[in-house]
């Protein structure tokens, strides 16, 4: 079985207010060294193991465009591991 | 006798206050529509109401804009005829790239649910002919992601070509940051597609319609709507 790992996260620059707060309560919580929160959504995509692997990606690629992700705001990233 | 069209996704939840505001108060005809339909009747407007279509999973509106119904909406838009999405309605309208940008989460982190007040900063639209020039209105508000986000350029063509309809502003109209409920760069509140017979807006004309309710400013935009 393929597995697909999928972030997604703000684009830089894009005020992100969850991120924002969690970094506050730290900072209320004294961890004063941590200099920066992202906070995005993480997805898993599970494939069957007789697909080609490009044909993984490719679809992977179109889905994270067209639904998982708002390209307006968002950027995403994804990593295949095949699982036996 | 004008019909109107409102859609309903599961989680729609203002639906029939757009159908009651066309129906009862301005006494035309309204039908809803079920997301799941293949096909639309005549219409000469159609709403896509607010709510949680979808529980607003993954994102406001992201799920919403794969309804069957919305080839035919997207068809209808292309056509010229109006499309107005009110809230979680315009949500579904960035997300199916009928308007530019994106709505965000509120920069306070909360669900804001008021009365706050607008400045009509176009009124040569389909939506808003019934307005004065600059007219200051209060509607109310109910959402969390109503933050309206765009690229630079995206916000300069909107503004270079009149597209911004409604802007946050206090009782005075003042476009000031304390009147901005909830981060949208330029105070923006509503903006119109290129062509000008799409509308989305965050604030709820369809609950501003009888005295009852505090407020009728909403009826000027139906109105408009349905040049009645």
């Amino acid at each position: 079985m393929y597995k697909v790992e999928v972030i997604v996260n703000y684009k830089p620059g894009i005020l992100n207010p969850e991120a924002k707060t969690i970094n506050n309560a730290l900072h209320s919580l004294g961890y004063d060294s941590i200099e920066g929160v992202k906070a995005g959504k993480f997805f898993e995509l599970d494939f069957p193991e007789d697909m080609e692997e490009s044909e993984v990606e490719k679809i992977a690629d179109e889905v994270c465009d067209k639904l998982l992700s708002n390209p307006v705001i968002e950027d995403y990233t994804f990593k295949i591991a095949k699982e036996s | 006798m004008k019909k109107v069209g409102v859609l309903v996704f599961p989680g729609s939840n203002c639906d029939y206050d757009a159908y009651y505001a066309v129906k009862k108060v301005l006494k035309q005809e309204a039908e809803f529509i079920w997301h799941k339909d293949t096909k639309l009747r005549y219409y000469d407007a159609i709403i896509i109401p607010g709510g949680f279509s979808y529980g607003d999973y993954l994102r406001a509106g992201a799920i919403a804009q794969f309804s069957p119904i919305m080839e035919r909406v997207i068809e209808f838009a292309e056509n010229g005829k109006p499309v107005i999405g009110i809230c979680n309605g315009f949500q579904i309208l960035l997300e199916m790239d009928l308007l530019p940008g994106a709505l965000i989460t509120n920069d306070h982190l909360k669900f804001r649910c008021d009365d706050i007040y607008l400045k009509v900063t176009n009124n040569n639209t389909n939506f808003t002919s019934k307005f004065n020039k600059k007219q200051i209105i209060k509607l109310p508000i109910a959402h969390q992601s109503g933050n309206y986000y765009a690229e630079d350029k995206v916000i300069q063509k909107l503004e270079d070509e009149n597209r911004i309809v409604f802007k946050y502003c206090d009782a005075e109209g003042q476009i000031t940051e304390e009147a901005n409920p909830n981060g949208s760069l330029k105070n923006i509140a509503g903006i119109i597609n290129e062509e000008g017979n799409v509308l989305g807006m965050m604030p709820h004309p369809e609950r501003a319609m009888e005295p009852i309710l505090e407020s009728t400013d909403g009826v000027a935009i139906f109105e408009s709507l349905l040049e009645i």
